[in-house]
């Protein structure tokens, strides 16, 4: 529907008539947003070579404008973990997490990002990075080919259509941005969240050499 | 004259192989020198507290000036701990004489061969690390892969990961009872973690980097100028665009100048040689491609050569020709890659990358039609390889496709690359004098590859120590003498040039060939070592010398040690040496020379 049958009493100069188009809020807002998503200059490993190749011209990730790849957390919205999270550099990225501004989106690339991959058992390795950041989509494979991370953007993009302007969190007044805590490198990587657990086995533990001690004597 | 001479040379005694000269010298001048017992082991055992005197005659009087390996076994049956180092004579070339130290596991100090060879530095701080071993007068014996703090030696037989579940794969305990269980549900808290029992958390503020920057604040010289510029220490990465990956220096500058560098590493360690040990010899291939994963299938032939040693196998003509047209394709891939990422380094951000990474492409389409998969190829097998050729690529035959790329793609972007960038006057304003090392610091810094021959080191394993068929081919080795960023360049677009002369060479063989075996008996999902012992496999990777040490039990299923020589950690060593005084600008542009991957780095 054009301007001029929507309303009538809008005075609308007759040359730009036919450029004026009318639609909801939620939709031009949205799709301003996924049409622009501008992702970090973040690669942890091999992955990052298949998102490089990606961005280059074979695959061109340009058609969904997202080539712009921002070198620092404040000016991207969406962060792709690319490739397997040491417990040495985890907290570096929830720290980088929360450093982006809202809306702000996380993709998953490949197995060890997902959940570990070929190295989950390994002692530096974290088994997943949804288990200290929140994951909005994830994309399989080892490595995934640049086609399996262009359809996890274009999901990403899908996700993005389903929000709606009068419910998304960063603009309610509870949601400042979530600040996750950012974890401790310790005798082991340390989730601040679960300081209780490592206290509470710590104290079972003493008892039970307490008593093993009592009944020795 | 000319039959004097002929008289001369028959008169000689049959030229020795310089190892077994040195090894023999060694032994007259140290009697307490022995050999390694063991069954299928080689190598001089050296009692601790001659090691220093054994490796100074070694280098200064048997030629074996180039320490290239530096590691640590954990032999917890003898309660002991071992260090092994292989060193080379870079001018003649040949095999390696192998030092072996063992020391108590309760005790272990052993002394530092840095004061001799700087280039152990990095390695024997990864001994430290892993197993615990101390190199007494090591200047800087940190932890360096893991954290400060961390507890406990990982690689130590008896250390176990939160996630253990068996000494060796194939694990029994995966499907018990015909039920899958994930071990985060074992895990009490959900993760890959485990504390020390009755630790209590307390002081979590405290900054495990405190040793990192220690010692890098500098005394500013007196300036003649009134012109006061402020020191100040920064960290350029873990997510920095130009460290190539998660890499992180400390740089304490002076205005711009570089004063002092700290690299910082282990943001990807992802603990290849703790799985490895785990896994079955089969099951570690695809590992090795994920070291370094811009060149996968020469890390393959890295590892398989070690394995083929030990299992004395013999590989058919055509599987060897299929390996050496791969291994050829990676390097120029590889160099492809890293002269792109050089130019993004210099300024000129994507435009040389993009254009460099289109025959890049048609590469892994080759590679992905004939593996299976475009990056971790898992394309070699003990004694051959997993498949033959594939029948076409792109829709083109197979012969044609490789014809096509040999004789007229990769030849067309090699000369486009010489006359945008080898010409351009700014990539050579920004290169030549910058990130200068001399011959004699390559070699003790032990650095490899495009690094130790653009300082005027005319070394490759290929023809030092010929492997495959290279010993066949027809090709130079290029060497360049002001060890410089710029020569560091040349001599990789040289190696291009000369991997396309070795391709052109092997696509007439592999024509000839057609139809012949690929695998050297049949193909086995758990091979044995029938007799046990150590191997040592050395390949040229694009990046540098990639070794591999395994040793094994008899009819043993897995590596007992499986330790990787990684060249892009190794060259790393020099960092500091090369950029001191450079611009910080320029330290990006030294680094990006380097050409290092964070996958083989850290492992």
């Amino acid at each position: 529907m054009t301007a001029k049958e929507l309303a009538p009493d809008i005075a609308i100069p007759e040359e730009v008539a036919d450029n004026v188009f009318i639609t909801s809020l939620n939709t031009i807002y949205n799709w301003s947003r996924r049409n622009s998503i501008w992702p970090m200059v973040f690669g942890l490993a091999c992955c990052a070579i298949e998102m490089i190749c990606a961005a280059s011209s074979r695959y061109d990730l340009s058609r969904f404008g997202m080539e712009v790849f921002r070198a620092t957390p404040r000016q991207s919205d969406l962060m792709i973990v690319s490739g397997t999270v040491t417990k040495k550099m985890v907290p570096t990225i929830v720290r980088l997490y929360n450093q982006m501004p809202e809306p702000r989106y996380v993709l998953s690339m490949g197995a060890c990002a997902n959940g570990g991959g070929p190295f989950k058992e390994g002692y530096n390795v974290v088994d997943g990075i949804d288990k200290f950041i929140p994951v909005d989509v994830y994309v399989p494979g080892c490595p995934p080919t640049p086609q399996a991370l262009i359809h996890g953007l274009i999901s990403l993009q899908e996700k993005i259509d389903q929000q709606s302007i009068t419910n998304v969190p960063w603009y309610s007044k509870d949601d400042p941005g979530e600040f996750l805590p950012i974890p401790v490198l310790g005798p082991d990587l340390i989730d601040m969240r679960q300081l209780d657990i490592i206290r509470a086995e710590a104290k079972a533990a003493e008892k039970e050499d307490a008593a093993l001690a009592e009944s020795a004597e | 004259m000319a039959e004097t001479t002929i008289e001369v040379l028959e008169n000689e005694a049959p030229a020795m192989d310089p190892v077994e000269a040195a090894v023999s010298a060694l032994k007259e001048q140290f009697p307490e020198l022995t050999d390694d017992a063991r069954p299928n082991y080689s190598g001089l055992m050296v009692p601790a507290d001659k090691l220093l005197e054994v490796a100074q005659n070694l280098r200064d009087e048997q030629g074996f000036n180039y320490l290239s390996s530096v590691t640590g076994v954990d032999l917890i049956d003898d309660g002991k701990l071992e260090v092994v180092y292989h060193t080379y004579n870079l001018d003649k070339g040949g095999s390696s004489v192998v030092l072996k130290t063992q020391v108590e596991r309760d005790n272990p100090n052993v002394p530092s061969l840095v004061p001799l060879w700087p280039g152990a530095d990095f390695q024997e701080r990864e001994a430290y690390d892993l197993l615990g071993i101390n190199f007494e007068g090591h200047p800087d014996l940190r932890r360096i892969l893991m954290w400060d703090g961390f507890e406990g030696y990982p690689l130590r037989k008896d250390w176990k990961e939160a996630y253990y579940e068996e000494d060796h794969k194939p694990f029994g305990s995966r499907w018990p009872g015909g039920e899958v269980f994930r071990a985060e549900e074992r895990n009490l808290y959900g993760k890959n973690v485990a504390y020390p029992r009755g630790w209590m958390p307390q002081n979590l503020d405290a900054d495990t980097d405190d040793e990192i920057y220690a010692g890098m604040s500098v005394n500013r010289p007196k300036s003649k100028t009134d012109i006061r510029t402020d020191q100040v220490t920064v960290n350029i990465g873990p997510q920095h665009p130009s460290t190539h990956g998660v890499f992180r220096m400390v740089v304490t500058m002076d205005g711009e100048t570089v004063l002092k560098l700290k690299p910082v590493m282990g943001y990807l360690h992802r603990n290849h040689e703790k799985i490895g040990e785990r896994n079955t010899f089969l099951g570690n291939i695809p590992y090795t491609d994920r070291l370094d994963y811009i060149s996968s299938m020469s890390n393959n032939h890295g590892y398989v050569l070690a394995i083929e040693k030990l299992l004395g196998s013999q590989v058919p003509e055509r599987a060897e020709w299929i390996r050496i047209l791969m291994v050829e394709l990676t390097r120029i891939v590889n160099h492809l890659w890293s002269i792109g990422f050089l130019i993004n380094d210099l300024g000129a951000f994507q435009t040389a990358m993009l254009y460099l990474t289109i025959e890049r492409e048609l590469v892994l389409d080759f590679f992905e039609a004939a593996a299976g998969s475009r990056m971790m190829c898992n394309y070699m097998r003990f004694g051959g390889l997993a498949f033959d050729l594939p029948r076409e690529v792109r829709g083109q035959e197979t012969t044609a496709f490789l014809d096509e790329l040999v004789h007229t793609r990769l030849p067309k972007i090699l000369d486009e690359l010489d006359t945008f960038l080898t010409g351009n006057e700014i990539v050579r304003e920004r290169s030549v004098g910058i990130g200068k090392m001399t011959r004699e610091q390559a070699i003790s810094y032990s650095t490899c590859g495009p690094m130790l021959r653009a300082s005027g080191v005319q070394y490759d394993v290929r023809r030092a120590e010929p492997y495959s068929y290279y010993d066949q081919l027809d090709f130079d080795i290029p060497v360049r003498y002001n060890g410089d960023v710029w020569d560091r360049y040349m001599v990789r677009v040289m190696e291009m040039h000369e991997s396309l002369r070795i391709l052109r060479q092997v696509l007439p063989h592999l024509k000839a060939t057609k139809g012949g075996s690929i695998l050297d008996g049949k193909p086995q999902y758990n091979v044995r070592i029938p007799k046990g012992g150590e191997a040592y496999g050395r390949v040229e990777n694009p990046k540098g010398e990639l070794g591999y040490y395994v040793t094994a039990k008899p009819k043993g299923t897995n590596p007992e040690r499986y330790h990787i020589r990684a060249p892009s950690f190794i060259n790393l060593t020099p960092l500091e040496l090369m950029s001191v005084g450079h611009k910080v600008a320029d330290l990006v542009v030294v680094l990006g020379s380097i050409d290092i991957v964070l996958g083989e780095t850290d492992r």
